[in-house]
């Protein structure tokens, strides 16, 4: 149980640290906030609208008041999930904006977490299987130069050969005239748009899972069960799969959320080549834009969600591995 | 200083450790550490590749026919002897560009790497040994939010808040935000080596813990600080790209991310202009796999077992 529970006290506590970082992010520039960048929004020149400067306060919570009223502030419109209104989709929530997004970046982001972990620990498996063979060497240096490539450059490629020049899929956005929802003609467009980006990340993605995979089985056929499994006389495919990759298995769920994060940070490049309509693509609106409040809002929209992915994988860990409860009790 | 047979390997260029070894006759001399990484087949075509990014970078205005921000020529044209890999929608001449990008790349990997592998060294070697203790703790505990968060949303949120990006302003965040897994590798290390017999003399001989863990401790994990800068290099460079791909790259000059950015912003693809996308990320992709593959042969100075492979 005490595992479970340090574990959650470090989610908590990593909680905070986040929340507060986006608290302070906007307010490391010297002077007030809400109008450096309200001023910054309308030009030097420009007269101030009106509705911005009430946007940016909403954010900023009250900027008047001394910094711990309005860490005070900000934290009780957290709690009760009032993010501010969105600078460049005025006068819509913050909120609203970000639940259209939402689920496209979660779907794309689960489904390519899911396969690339699969695919890895597959190819990582064969590869440490037969160490040092024509696969072990393709498998390892093709990881080392895929792992180098830009998810936004693969974006364009595909786009350009699948996309343009073949005609294969569409070339941007979600869905073409369907009205979202659960129905057809709905899901088989947002699956043919999302094939290309998805695409894209898995070209990547796989590779941490590969590597690691790869050593953790090494060091376990080194291991003297191993060599006891296979003086037994058990055939490979069993010493292989059930007493090799089985227990190699394990270190790579705790990577799982670490991983997440990169996904997520390939995820958001790749909906700009894709014009996807998720959470990065609209991170690269906020961007341009200048749209303070909803960039924070996704800031700490999808940090906390690695935060509790991370939680999920760390608890799950210790169900799997008992030894982990052991070692901290 | 230490006289552990760790240190042989990373120390020789100092002349007291020389000294000390050559006192030894009966020890075969150990290959000097050049020799050792240039060992591996990888690490030589990963040494050659990035000295010759390197060299282009340095003497890029002798190479690049075209000031890179010159747009006097005829747009959208195709490879030609003028313009080498032709030009872009407002008349750039995209090889210039390419030339001059080597420049931010090499910049962003050499400072944001060696501030990135600084800032893990001092908190990683830190906390390690004070193992146990409640500095060991807040600075764990800084070191496992740091790696849990994830780094490009960060990144972009307080690059987005600058007015002026220049490449100082990229290096210094890339780096804020990516030195925890290296600071978390250096823990782990720093711990294994703390009650080795050495530590405890330099313990008695009553030096401070600052000296003990930057002047006895660090020498024998120069090869895994050299292999953790290479890394974070590698990253940075990465994230430069990322950073320049979203729009928010250094205003003033042309890098592979931003040729990139302004490729698909100016609708690159549609036109079939595939060599203005194409060749940036390649050249990208090659600098970085060069990286890695000069790792392959730091990696066999602090392992010796995989020497033999090599």
């Amino acid at each position: 149980m005490k595992y479970f529970a340090r574990k959650f006290g470090f989610f908590v506590a990593t909680l905070w640290a986040v929340v507060t970082l986006n608290f302070l992010i906007p307010r490391l520039q010297p002077g007030d906030p809400a109008e450096i960048i309200v001023k910054k929004l309308a030009g030097k020149d420009a007269a101030l609208d009106p509705a911005q400067v009430r946007a940016m306060r909403a954010m900023l919570g009250a900027p008047d008041g001394s910094l711990l009223q309005q860490y005070a502030t900000y934290l009780g419109e957290l709690v009760r999930g009032n993010f501010g209104l969105s600078y460049s989709y005025y006068p819509f929530k913050v909120t609203e904006v970000i639940g259209q997004a939402f689920w496209w970046t979660v779907v794309l982001v689960t489904v390519t977490q899911v396969l690339s972990f699969a695919v890895g620990i597959v190819l990582g498996a064969y590869a440490a299987w037969r160490r040092n063979s024509r696969f072990d060497s393709f498998v390892t240096l093709g990881s080392t130069f895929l792992g180098t490539l830009q998810p936004f450059w693969i974006a364009l490629l595909l786009l350009y050969v699948f996309g343009y020049t073949l005609g294969w899929f569409p070339t941007s956005g979600g869905y073409e005239e369907s009205t979202p929802g659960f129905n057809f003609a709905f899901i088989q467009e947002a699956v043919s748009h999302s094939f290309l980006p998805a695409l894209a990340l898995l070209i990547v993605t796989p590779i941490g899972w590969i590597l690691g995979m790869r050593n953790t089985m090494i060091m376990n056929l080194g291991e003297d069960y191993i060599r006891l499994a296979k003086a037994k006389g058990l055939p490979d495919r069993v010493v292989a799969l059930k007493y090799a990759a089985r227990n190699a298995l394990l270190p790579s769920v705790t990577g799982f959320a670490l991983a997440l994060g990169g996904v997520l940070g390939g995820a958001i490049l790749v909906e700009q080549a894709f014009d996807y309509p998720g959470l990065g693509r609209l991170m690269g609106e906020a961007v341009e834009n200048k749209d303070y409040p909803l960039l924070q809002t996704l800031m700490l929209l999808t940090t906390v969600g690695v935060l509790i992915a991370n939680l999920v994988a760390d608890l799950l860990y210790g169900v799997l591995d008992p030894r982990a409860r052991r070692a901290e009790s | 200083m230490t006289t552990t047979p760790l240190n042989d390997v990373m120390a020789e260029g100092d002349p007291t450790q020389r000294a000390n070894v050559e006192q030894v006759p009966d020890v075969e001399r150990p290959d000097r550490w050049w020799q050792v990484v240039w060992s591996s087949r990888k690490a030589r075509i990963g040494i050659v590749i990035v000295a010759a990014y390197v060299l282009v970078a340095v003497f890029a205005p002798l190479i690049a026919p075209h000031d890179p921000l010159d747009s006097s020529f005829t747009p959208l044209a195709g490879a030609s002897g003028e313009n080498w890999l032709g030009t872009t929608t407002d008349g750039r001449d995209i090889a210039s560009q390419l030339i001059y990008g080597s420049r931010i790349s090499l910049l962003v990997g050499l400072f944001g790497g060696l501030l990135a592998t600084m800032i893990a060294l001092v908190i990683g070697m830190i906390s390690g040994y004070a193992e146990g203790t409640i500095v060991d703790d807040i600075l764990s505990f800084i070191t496992n939010v740091a790696l849990v968060i994830p780094t490009l949303p960060l990144i972009i949120t307080l690059v987005a808040y600058s007015e002026v990006r220049g490449v100082w302003l990229i290096v210094g965040v890339i780096a804020i935000t990516s030195w925890a897994g290296g600071a978390r590798a250096k823990r782990a290390q720093i711990i294994t080596l703390r009650n080795r017999d050495f530590v405890t003399a330099a313990k008695f001989s009553g030096e401070g813990t600052m000296r003990i863990v930057f002047r006895e401790i660090m020498p024998n994990m120069s090869s895994l600080v050299a292999a953790a800068f290479v890394g974070s290099a590698t990253g940075a460079i990465g994230a430069e790209a990322g950073l320049a791909v979203l729009g928010l790259g250094d205003s003033q000059s042309v890098s592979w991310g931003t040729m990139l950015y302004q490729a698909n912003a100016q609708g690159a693809i549609t036109q079939g202009l595939w060599l203005w996308v194409f060749v940036p990320g390649l050249v990208l992709a090659i600098l970085m796999t060069g990286m890695a593959f000069i790792n392959f042969g730091v990696d066999l100075l602090s392992n010796p077992h995989l020497r033999e492979d090599a």
